[in-house]
C-alpha cells in the first residue's frame, strides 16, 4: 500500500527542518562570535569613546561606521591605524586635501591609546606591540635589503620621502619613532601598501625599523647630505656653490692687472 | 781648500746657456713666452674646465688603484655594518671599501665626483661665453666644434663613471641607457646586446665601461683638449674691442711670467674649491643605495645634472607609440624621440651653428674682436631661447623632487613642463631681444647726448633742464665702438673714482668737495644728556 500523500509531506517537512537545524547549528558553532559588540567596553575604551564622541564623530559617524564623502569607516582598522593617524597629528584632519599631513598632535599619548582602544574594541583589527623600543636586536643588514626592495621606491634611499601622483607624497621617515613606523607598516595609511604580519613578519619589521633608526639617522660620513635628494641637489650645489665661487675667483684674478 | 767663486747674478744666464747648448729651445720658447693673452674675467671660464679636468685625472688615478671592475659576486665583509653579509658585485664592494676602508678614499671619491660636476658646468658656462660674444666665428669654427664634442665626450665620461660603482642608482641609470638603446629602430636590439654582451645587465658591462672610462674616453678628452688649446695658441685669443685693440692685434699680458703665474694661482683656486665641496658636501652616497638589483628602484633616482635634461625630456614626452605593420611589425617606442632624436638634434645643430650664422649673414670675414651680446640681439635671444629650453628640461628631470619639496602636484609639474617647454623659449627670445635693443638704444643715447650728471637746472622762466655731460666735442654724437659706454660721471673722472671693495670700501672715501662760496660746515655740537640732580 502506498504511503499517503499527507505522510510523505510531513516526512519531507521534518527532513527539511532537521537539515535547517543542522546547518544553523554548524553556523553557530563555526562562525566568529559576533557578540563582541555587546560586551561592555573597558574603562580605557570608555574614555576613548568620550574623546571619539567629541572629536571624531562628525566625520567618522556615531558608531565609527563612516560618513559618505567625509570620512571612512573605522570598523576593523584596528588600534595600529589610530595610533598612526592620531599620534602623528594627521587626525583630526585639518582640511580635505590630497593627503593628510603631519602636524603637532591634538591628543596626548594617553588619549591616543584610549582612542585606539575604543576603535580596537569596536571592530577589531591589527594592533601594535607593547613598548617604545621596537628595533633593538633587529638585523640592520637584512632590514636594509627589505627597505631597499619595499620602501625606497617611495620614501627614497635616504628616507627623505618622495612625490606620488596628484599631490600625494610619501613622507620623510628618517626622523620617525619606532611605533609610528610599525603602525604605518601594519595599517598602510593613505597610499601606503599594508605590510601585514603575513607579508613582513614582526621580526622583519623589527629589522626594517632597525635599519631606518640606526642607518638613516646615522651621521653622513661624507659631509652635509644636501637633503639626501640625490643628483638633483648635487647639481644645484655645483652651480650655487662651486661655479659661483669660481666665477668670483675669475673676476678677482682678472681684476688684478 | 780654495773656495770656488759663484757669481749669483750670472748663474741663471749660464744655466740657460747650458740648456740651450744641449736642447736648442730658445727660439720656440721665446715665441711662447712672448705670446700675449688678453685679460678679461670671462676668458678664464674655460680654464675652470681645464683645471677641474686635471683634478679629475689626479683623483681618478687614485681611485683606479683600489677599484675592482668586476661583476663577480662577493659577500661584503668590510667595515660598513649595515651592508655586512649582503651579496654584491666586486665592483660595488670595492667602491664601499674605497669609501670606508681606504684612507682618504671617500674624500678622493667625492673630489672626483664633484670635479666631474664642476668640469661639465664649466664647459657649459664657457660655451655660453663663446656663444654670446660670437667668439666661434671665422676662423674659430673648428675650435667651437671641438668644444661641443668635448661636452658630449665629457657626458659619456660622466655616464660611464656613474655606472661603475654598480650601486642601485647607477644600475637604474644603466637600465635606462639600455632601454634607450633598445628603442632605436632596426639596430636597437643588436646594439644593446653587443654592448652588454647579451641581455641586460650581463656580466661584462662594468669591465667594458671601466676601460672606456679610464682609458678610451680620457685619452680622447686629452687629445681634443690639446688640440683645443693648440688652436687657441695658433689662432690667438679673441679680445674685446677697445682703445688700441683692433682685429689684427692682441693686447694683453705676456704668457710668461704674469699670465702663467695667474693661471697657476687659478688652478690652486679651482682645486681648492673642489676640495672644499668634497670635504663639506656629501655626494653620491653609494652605501645608502645598496647593491644593484633589478627590483630596487628608489624615489628621486636622477642622473647627474648634465644628463638630467634627457631625464626631463623623457618625463615630458607623451606616450605616443608608433606601430609599423611591416613583416612581424615594428614599434617605435615613445622614449626614442626624447632620448635619441632630441640629443641627435642637440649635437648636430650647435656643431653647424657657426656656418649657419655665417651663411645667413653672408659673412666671410675673419673676426678676432668679440661682440657684446646686446649688439647682436638675434644671436643673444637665440641663446637665451636655448638656455631656457635646456633649463625647462633639466628642471623637469628633477620634477618629482621639486613637487615633493614645494608641495606641488607631480602631475601639475609634468604639465607645466610640457607647456613650459613650448612657450618659455619664445618668451625668452622676445624678452631678451627687447632688452638687447633697449641697452643698445641707451648706449646710443649716452653717446649722442652725454652722461646724466644728476643736476637739474631751472631756467629763469621756470622750466627745468636735466644737465648732461656730453662725451664728444661740440655736442657731436660719438660713434659706437663696440665696447662699454661710460654712463656715470665717476667713470669720466668727474666725481672721483668709484669706491673699490665688495662688502665695504677698501679705502677711505674722498672728502666731498666743498663749494668755495659757502662757509665750511661745522660739526654739530656734541649732545649731552640732561641729568637730574638728586
Amino acid at each position: 500500500m502506498p504511503r499517503s500523500r499527507a505522510r510523505r509531506r510531513v516526512a519531507s517537512a521534518l527532513r527539511l527542518i532537521a537539515a535547517l537545524v543542522f546547518a544553523g547549528g554548524l553556523y553557530t558553532a563555526f562562525a566568529p562570535a559576533i557578540s563582541a559588540q555587546d560586551a561592555p567596553l573597558s574603562p580605557a575604551a570608555m574614555e576613548g569613546k568620550a574623546l571619539f564622541d567629541t572629536s571624531c564623530i562628525s566625520c567618522h559617524g556615531m558608531n565609527a561606521q563612516g560618513i559618505e564623502g567625509r570620512g571612512p569607516s573605522l570598523i576593523g582598522v584596528g588600534g595600529a591605524s589610530v595610533e598612526f593617524q592620531v599620534g602623528t597629528g594627521r587626525m583630526p584632519l585639518g582640511s580635505q586635501g590630497a593627503q593628510a599631513v603631519e602636524k603637532p598632535p591634538v591628543f596626548n599619548e594617553e588619549q591616543t591609546r584610549q582612542l585606539a582602544q575604543y576603535v580596537q574594541e569596536l571592530g577589531g583589527g591589527p594592533q601594535l606591540p607593547e613598548g617604545n623600543d621596537l628595533h633593538s636586536g633587529g638585523d640592520v643588514a637584512a632590514g636594509g635589503q627589505i627597505f631597499r626592495l619595499n620602501c625606497s621606491s617611495c620614501h627614497a634611499f635616504g628616507g627623505g620621502g618622495g612625490a606620488l601622483s596628484s599631490g600625494k607624497f610619501a613622507p620623510r621617515i628618517s626622523d620617525t619613532d619606532d611605533r609610528v613606523i610599525w603602525a604605518a607598516m601594519l595599517s598602510g595609511p593613505q597610499n601606503m601598501p599594508v605590510f601585514g604580519d603575513n607579508q613582513l613578519t614582526p621580526d622583519q619589521k623589527r629589522d626594517v625599523i632597525a635599519y631606518i633608526q640606526e642607518t638613516l639617522k646615522d651621521r653622513d660620513p661624507g659631509g652635509f647630505n644636501l637633503g639626501r635628494l640625490g643628483p638633483t641637489t648635487e647639481g644645484l650645489a655645483v652651480f650655487v656653490v662651486g661655479i659661483t665661487a669660481l666665477i668670483f675667483t675669475a673676476l678677482w684674478i682678472a681684476g688684478k692687472s | 781648500m780654495k773656495r770656488r767663486k759663484i757669481d749669483l747674478k750670472t748663474l741663471p744666464a749660464k744655466a740657460g746657456n747650458e740648456v740651450e747648448d744641449r736642447l736648442g729651445v730658445a727660439t720656440p720658447l721665446r715665441s711662447i713666452i712672448n705670446k700675449v693673452f688678453p685679460d678679461h674675467w670671462s676668458f678664464l671660464l674655460g680654464e675652470i674646465a681645464l683645471f677641474s679636468f686635471i683634478v679629475l685625472l689626479l683623483t681618478g688615478t687614485f681611485l683606479t688603484l683600489f677599484f675592482e671592475p668586476s661583476l663577480k659576486e662577493v659577500t661584503y665583509d668590510g667595515s660598513y655594518t649595515p651592508l655586512r653579509g649582503v651579496h654584491m658585485s666586486a665592483a660595488y664592494a670595492s667602491s664601499l671599501d674605497l669609501s670606508f676602508d681606504v684612507r682618504g678614499g671617500l674624500v678622493m671619491r667625492q673630489m672626483h665626483h664633484w670635479s666631474a660636476l664642476v668640469f661639465m658646468a664649466a664647459i657649459i658656462v664657457h660655451m655660453l661665453r663663446i656663444f654670446f660674444t660670437g667668439a666661434y666665428r671665422k676662423p674659430r669654427e673648428v675650435n667651437w666644434i671641438i668644444g661641443s664634442l668635448l661636452f658630449w665626450i665629457g657626458f659619456l665620461a660622466g655616464f660611464t663613471g656613474y655606472s661603475l660603482p654598480d650601486d642601485a642608482l647607477s644600475g637604474t641609470g644603466l637600465r635606462i641607457a639600455s632601454a634607450i638603446m633598445l628603442s632605436i629602430p632596426l639596430i636597437g636590439t643588436w646594439l644593446t646586446s653587443s654592448i652588454f654582451n647579451g641581455e641586460f645587465p650581463g656580466d661584462i658591462i662594468i669591465s667594458r665601461f671601466f676601460i672606456a672610462h679610464v682609458l678610451l674616453i680620457p685619452a680622447l678628452l686629452v687629445a681634443l683638449i690639446s688640440v683645443h688649446l693648440a688652436l687657441v695658441f695658433k689662432q690667438k685669443h679673441t679680445q674685446w674691442p677697445g682703445p688700441g685693440r683692433t682685429n689684427t692685434n692682441v693686447v694683453g699680458e705676456r704668457f710668461f711670467p704674469r699670465y702663467t703665474i695667474k693661471q697657476a694661482g687659478f688652478f690652486m683656486a679651482v682645486a681648492g674649491v673642489i676640495a672644499v665641496l668634497a670635504g663639506a658636501l656629501q655626494i653620491n652616497p653609494i652605501w645608502l643605495f645598496g647593491p644593484y638589483e633589478a627590483g630596487v628602484v628608489s624615489a628621486a633616482s636622477q642622473p647627474d645634472w648634465y644628463v638630467m635634461f634627457l631625464d626631463g625630456s623623457t618625463r615630458l614626452m607623451p606616450a605616443w607609440q608608433i606601430n609599423i605593420g611591416i613583416g612581424n611589425g615594428y614599434v617605435i617606442p615613445p622614449i626614442f624621440w626624447p632620448t635619441v632624436v632630441l640629443p641627435g638634434i642637440l649635437t648636430t645643430l650647435p656643431l653647424l651653428y657657426p656656418f649657419i650664422e655665417a651663411r645667413l649673414n653672408k659673412d666671410n670675414k675673419i673676426h678676432n674682436l668679440l661682440q657684446r651680446p646686446r649688439d647682436v640681439p638675434q644671436r643673444t635671444a637665440l641663446g637665451a631661447m636655448a638656455v631656457s629650453f635646456f633649463l625647462v628640461l633639466t628642471l623637469s628631470g628633477g620634477n618629482d623632487v621639486i613637487a615633493d619639496k614645494f608641495n606641488i602636484s607631480l602631475n601639475a609639474m609634468t604639465w607645466a613642463g610640457r607647456i613650459g617647454l613650448l612657450i618659455v623659449p619664445p618668451i625668452a627670445y622676445w624678452v631678451t631681444y627687447r632688452i638687447c635693443l633697449g641697452l643698445q638704444q641707451h648706449d646710443r643715447e649716452v653717446l649722442a647726448h652725454g652722461v646724466e650728471t644728476g643736476i637739474i637746472r631751472r631756467s629763469p622762466d621756470g622750466r627745468f633742464y636735466e644737465v648732461h655731460q656730453p662725451l664728444g666735442h661740440d655736442h657731436e654724437a660719438l660713434p659706437y665702438a663696440g665696447w662699454v659706454v661710460p654712463k656715470k660721471m665717476n667713470r669720466l673722472g668727474a666725481l672721483g673714482p668709484a669706491l673699490k671693495g665688495f662688502f665695504r670700501p677698501l679705502e677711505r672715501p674722498a672728502e666731498a668737495p666743498v663749494s668755495p662760496g659757502h662757509p665750511p660746515v661745522e660739526a654739530a655740537p656734541e649732545r649731552r644728556e640732561i641729568e637730574s640732580k638728586h
